[in-house]
């Protein structure tokens, strides 16, 4: 029956899911009143400075603090041999392997931690830092991950030399990790044998970093009279972090309390333990003071959690149609010096074998060869999903250059080879199961929307000129929502979430979680979930996150498992209570719970509706003893939740880049963006998702690397060199948008947040590839600075002179 | 991010600044805007035992208009430049590079005086005060001297400024009616230094070159004064062969350092390029 | 070493003190001595624009300025912009077009447009973008908050009117 203005006045009251609302976290943010990392300060607090190496690969002969204790303001100085009484000068990392916490005997990475000064401030602690004094013996470094496992490389790792194996599996060479595969070679490779037509292409995805605003951070303060730790960190998964430190210092979980309060941002930056944070504890546990460590900028881009370093060999097998029969990826990863890869015990190369994408494909074989570098360690961050960025532009990149070997529209090879909407729930060769989808639907309509034909017939036309114009067309699936238990876990604790509700006499809500913001505005969109649900004002629902000694048990929030895993705790221990509700209502009602209906806030008899009770109402209530016999008094719930699966969203991007053959400038003209991720809780905070995961995408494929010398020394470690676009380079974004709902979830979302920045990678990178494609160029690697692509120019013999 | 210990000195008269320079000779250092000398320090490139801030003496800041030169105060900031009327209508030059350099906030702090006194080939005042015929007043314990622009940049970081001497003025003359000019400038983003540069003025008599001045940035230790460039274009029409040829010679004398911002190749090639449209740009500036 | 100075200046419309080293820079005396921990630290080389304020009347990044080159200086800070319980047009229009996400670069960004708008009070698209060049987001991507400055814009206009 149609909604009366009465229910529609109820419904917008409650501002609940599928509605644009403001943001309830806005309000302290606007005045300047976030409580960040840096903000915290306790009486007594020391600070602490980070001595680092300079070289990339060298024995410390020596470290001589003299001249730093001996500086007024310094109270301690550690170095490794300073953590080994509590045996904490290395930590295991969650890749399986272990990291050195301050440097023992060698430092394998330029700017590794070699010493922490502690002083009375940050001025004495920096001048501090300076007069620490170290003596190294340079030695051999190996910066490219094709040569560490020669024969005559040098080791880098001593400490595990004589392990054949760290976590993963066999190793063939000291410097080799490990070496993952997935699916099916056999019948890959013969379909290869047999195709009409097979592509290949080496594709770099370069080392990058997220480089969130703000850098990592903690104030550990260790209370000596009652033994309890509390560190304020700016931790994706305070929860996680909890354990570790459990695990690492003896001390029991239960007088361990992680903080994390406002983070600015963290793109998978701030999930990893980094030794800054381990040293500080230690250091607090030994003065019985409050220790803050704050990385610089440049710290934070050369040692923290970098992304990608993948090098890639990209292959698939067709029939002269395009349609594809086979896919066989191959990925060389450099891991840097230690395996500190964030990812699930059993997925090494996380969920890289999603690299069928959206298309539906027979059969397919990947394998993972990762090595040890003299580089930072990291791999997995940056609004990826777990290598999902690196897989998806292998395949996004692979498509286009099939297309162009066949001679077939890039559009027209994606649309031949979609999984169709009447094949899901469809299994990949791979093993996993994408819930739900309809590609071609996202497609025609991003197509007609920047009229497809029109462009490329403007691209013939400026062709015929010698202008460079390029289309970009990326139809990603991506995979989110960490995960199943049986498959994901992190040092065995499973990758469920978790969300705690106490509903409140006068009506209104708390509601704690295992999840962590990082500006994505879970106090606003849990909040939405939350009222729908329980017919609450979500203005009336309050949202906590990060303090461990009040959220429930969760594995925090690495960049898109919160709506899938959070969110769906949220709705079910919702329902829990609202399920007690029923009890309740009937019970006041005098009728059997089968004659009640859930009308937006109250139970309503049905065929009476003035007969009705709100959850108010009922909140009221379930404090009193007029509750049915037997029913304990309260109205929360617990919803530990252990998804059935990952969840899928997916997308279609259409961009057009204009490239200046002289100088080799791009420039974005149009970006496209159409994302399906299911049910959409808050319209406005999606498309803020979406802008924000566009340009760290535009930022990644014109111009972020991580560059190193023959020394390994970084060449491009500060914010001069390292791309963060501003508001003049940032490109207008248009977003659209279809709706197909995950049919596991339980309010049928399913993630936004990391879509963007992996669909729209290749989008730009095909984009730029597009605008040679006539010219018989097949690939160019990123980042697609002017120099990089001036080069292509150049090689081409366009660069100068005036057009053709 | 934090800077070594130094002393700290706002004098509010020229010659107290110029003594305490003497004074403290290579251990003092004149801060300006400070936006290319505190981020040097703040990593410890630099560092200075003595800081003379020349913020007290207003009379370093300012434009006039002196018969026929423009004189501007060296502690005058890009903003300033910026929004100079006098200058929008005299030199636009000045306004359109200005307008290139650094960022909002950087602009208000920045100076002239700072950025061609530092000595860094990527500062951009420098090539624009050379294609501008700019004189340099340097003020030192011995009285004033003016030092023309193509003269005072000797190497990078290295200019011809005494320890104890202070840059006040840039004085240019007036461009005059119907000059062209141009500043093309090629930078990976807002706030970069120049990958190349060149600032262009031009004088037509009627279809040919009158008179011209290049000048490139960020291609060798300074700023370059491409003069061969120039000279090919002295009476000769402005065409595409001209120019071509003009953009070969300033090449030419590039002699860029490999970086981020691309490889010598790029980097030349691109300083051709800039070249090229500076020229084309500052021609139809012409009237 | 150094010999500490007393520096006085206003901030937000009250006079302090702050007794620092001539090293000290001003995002630290504002953030630890002052207890305005608005403005923050994003980079060390002066790039970022998270630590921007006002000084007397132009936005400066506080990283890359001494203390002790404030004497008698009028700072405002994002701490400032709230009168008596009014949020600014410019606080308004960020919460009303949703341009902030992790409100890290959101002081300095507000700061920035506060005095932005004050010497052009129409800025168009183009305008915001290049005037606001010097403060740098990774969540947002920018549109929004051109669109929270716009709106502020129109609103400081209207009730000019």
């Amino acid at each position: 029956m149609a909604a009366s203005s009465d229910s529609v006045e109820r419904e917008t009251q409650l501002q609940g899911l599928g509605v644009s609302r403001l943001r309830k976290e806005d309000a302290r943010f606007i005045r300047g009143r976030g409580t960040y990392i840096d903000d915290i300060k306790l009486p007594g607090m020391l600070f602490g400075a980070i001595v680092r190496s300079p070289y990339a690969h060298a024995r410390i002969k020596s470290i001589n603090k003299d001249k730093a204790l001996a500086l007024p303001g310094v109270v301690a100085v550690l170095t490794a041999d300073d953590l080994k009484p509590v045996k904490l000068h290395w930590m295991p990392t969650i890749g399986g392997d272990s990291q050195a916490v301050l440097a023992d005997e060698k430092v394998c990475f330029q700017m590794q931690e070699v010493a922490m000064v502690l002083a009375t401030d940050r001025y004495v602690a920096a001048d501090g830092a300076d007069l620490v004094e170290v003596d190294y013996e340079e030695l051999p470094v190996i910066v490219d991950p094709h040569k560490a496992m020669d024969k005559d490389a040098p080791i880098i790792r001593e400490d595990i030399a004589d392990k054949d194996e760290v976590g993963h599996g066999k190793r063939t060479h000291p410097n080799h990790i490990f070496t993952w595969e997935s699916g099916d070679k056999k019948s890959t490779d013969a379909a290869f044998d047999k195709a009409e037509v097979t592509v290949r292409e080496e594709i770099l995805n370069p080392r990058v970093h997220p480089c969130p605003l703000e850098t990592c951070g903690c104030v550990a303060s260790f209370d000596k009279p009652t033994g309890k730790l509390t560190v304020h960190i700016t931790s994706q998964a305070p929860h996680l972090v909890r354990t570790v430190v459990a695990m690492l210092s003896g001390i029991p979980e239960s007088k361990i309390r992680i903080i994390s309060g406002d983070i600015g941002g963290g793109f998978g930056n701030k999930v990893p333990i980094y030794p800054g944070y381990v040293i500080a504890i230690v250091a607090s546990i030994v003065t019985g003071v409050p220790i803050k460590w704050i990385e610089s900028r440049i710290d934070n881009i050369s040692t923290t959690g970098f992304a990608r370093d993948y090098h890639g060999i990209g292959e698939l097998a067709a029939d002269k149609d395009g349609r594809i029969k086979a896919l066989r990826f191959s990925a060389l990863a450099d891991h840097g010096a230690f395996n500190s890869h964030v990812s699930a015990t059993k997925l090494p190369a996380g969920l890289f074998n999603i690299c069928t994408g959206s298309y539906d494909i027979p059969t397919a074989y990947c394998r993972v060869d990762a090595v040890y570098t003299n580089k930072a360690p990291g791999g997995v961050a940056y609004r990826c999903s777990l290598r999902v960025t690196e897989a998806v532009y292998l395949i996004e990149r692979m498509i286009d250059v099939l297309a162009q070997k066949i001679g077939v529209d890039k559009a027209e090879i994606r649309k031949r080879n979609f999984i169709k909407e009447d094949m899901f729930p469809y299994t990949t060769a791979f093993g996993w199961t994408v819930d739900s989808g309809n590609y071609h639907a996202a497609l025609d309509k991003v197509l007609k929307a920047v009229d497809y034909e029109g462009l490329r017939k403007e691209q013939a036309e400026k062709r015929a000129k010698g202008e460079l114009m390029g289309i970009g067309i990326s139809t990603f699936t991506e995979i989110v929502g960490a995960g199943p238990t049986k498959v994901c876990d992190i040092l065995g604790i499973g990758l469920f979430d978790s969300c705690d509700i106490r509903v409140n006499p006068t009506g209104s809500a708390i509601a704690r979680l295992g999840t962590m913001s990082q500006g994505q505005g879970h106090a606003t969109t849990y909040a939405q979930i939350i009222a729908t649900e329980l017919g609450l004002p979500s203005d009336e629902i309050q949202i906590e996150e990060g303090d461990t000694d009040t959220a429930p048990y969760g594995a925090g929030t690495w960049g898109s498992r919160s709506t899938p895993v959070g969110g769906a705790a949220a709705a079910l221990a919702a329902r829990k209570i609202r399920a007690k509700a029923k009890k309740i209502a009937a019970h006041l009602l005098e009728v059997s719970e089968a004659d009640l209906v859930w009308e937006i806030d109250r139970f309503q008899v049905e065929g009476n509706p003035s007969q009705s009770k709100t959850m108010k109402e009922i909140a009221l209530v379930a404090h009193t003893g007029d509750l049915p016999e037997g029913m304990e008094q309260g109205l929360g719930a617990s919803e530990y939740y252990d998804p059935p699966n990952m969840t899928f969203p997916f997308g279609a991007y259409v961009c057009v880049v204009d490239i200046d053959r002289h100088t080799g400038e791009p420039k974005v003209r149009r970006a496209y963006a159409l994302d399906d991720c299911g049910t959409r809780i808050n319209p406005m905070i999606i498309e803020g998702q979406i802008h924000g995961g566009l340009t760290e995408a535009f930022a990644v494929a014109f111009g972020q690397a991580i560059p190193f010398d023959e020394s390994g020394n970084h060449l491009g470690n500060s914010l001069m060199d390292y791309f963060l676009p501003t508001a003049v380079e940032t490109p207008h974004w248009e977003t659209d948008e279809t709706v197909t709902p995950s049919p596991h979830h339980p309010i049928g979302a399913k993630g936004v947040a990391e879509s963007p920045h992996v669909g729209g990678i290749p989008c730009f990178s095909n984009a730029v590839v597009d605008a040679f494609a006539h010219l018989g160029v097949t690939h160019m690697d990123m980042p697609h600075t002017s120099y990089r692509i001036w080069q292509q120019c150049h090689a081409l013999g366009i660069d100068e002179g005036d057009a053709a | 991010m934090i800077p070594r210990q130094f002393e700290y000195y706002a004098p509010e008269s020229l010659p107290e600044a110029i003594s305490l320079l003497n004074e403290h000779g290579d251990s003092a250092k004149v801060l300006a805007g400070g936006h290319s000398l505190l981020p040097m320090m703040k990593m410890r490139f630099a560092e200075p035992e003595h800081l003379v801030d020349l913020r007290r003496i207003t009379e370093l800041r300012g434009i006039r208009e002196e018969g026929k030169e423009l004189r501007i105060g060296a502690m005058t900031t890009e903003n300033d430049l910026i929004s100079s009327a006098l200058l929008q209508e005299k030199c636009p030059l000045l306004v359109e590079a200005a307008r290139l350099i650094g960022d909002p906030q950087v602009r208000y702090k920045g100076t002239i005086g700072g950025d061609i006194s530092h000595g860094d080939p990527g500062n951009d005042h420098p090539a624009l005060a050379i294609a501008l015929g700019a004189s340099l007043v340097l003020q030192g314990p011995d009285g004033e001297r003016i030092v023309p622009a193509g003269e005072f940049f000797v190497d990078t970081y290295y200019t011809a400024l005494q320890p104890d001497e202070v840059l006040t003025e840039i004085r240019i003359p007036v461009p005059a009616k119907g000059t062209g000019w141009a500043y093309s400038k090629l930078k990976r983003k807002t706030g970069d230094f120049a990958t190349a540069a060149a600032a262009v003025v031009l004088r037509m008599k009627g279809d040919t070159v009158d008179d011209v001045a290049i000048a490139l940035t960020n291609v060798g230790t300074t700023a370059l004064k491409a003069s061969d460039a120039e000279d090919s274009l002295r009476g000769k029409k402005l065409d595409d062969v001209a120019i071509n040829e003009a953009a070969r010679l300033a090449m030419s004398i590039c002699d860029p350092v490999e970086d981020q911002r691309g490889s010598v190749e790029y980097k030349t090639a691109m300083a051709g390029e800039m070249t090229r449209r500076a020229l084309r740009t500052a021609h139809s500036r012409c009237k | 070493m150094a010999s500490k100075q007393t520096v006085s200046f206003k901030l937000n419309g009250n006079d302090v003190d702050a007794v620092v080293e001539p090293r000290e820079l001003l995002i630290h005396t504002l953030r630890e001595r002052l207890a305005h921990t608005g403005p923050h630290i994003g980079c060390e080389t002066s790039h970022c624009g998270a630590c921007t304020v006002d000084i007397n009347g132009e936005s400066v990044k506080s990283c890359t300025c001494l203390t002790v080159q404030c004497q008698d200086a009028d700072i405002v800070t994002i701490e400032g912009l709230e009168r008596d319980g009014a949020l600014h047009a410019l606080q308004e229009g960020f919460t009303e077009k949703h341009g902030l996400q992790c409100g890290f670069c959101t002081p300095g960004m507000i700061t920035r447009a506060y005095r932005l708008l004050q010497e052009n009070p129409n800025p168009d698209e183009e305008d915001i973008r290049y005037w606001m060049s010097g403060n740098l987001c990774r969540c947002t991507g920018y549109q929004n908050i051109v669109k929270a400055v716009q709106y502020a814009a129109e609103k400081l206009s209207a009730s000019q009117a």
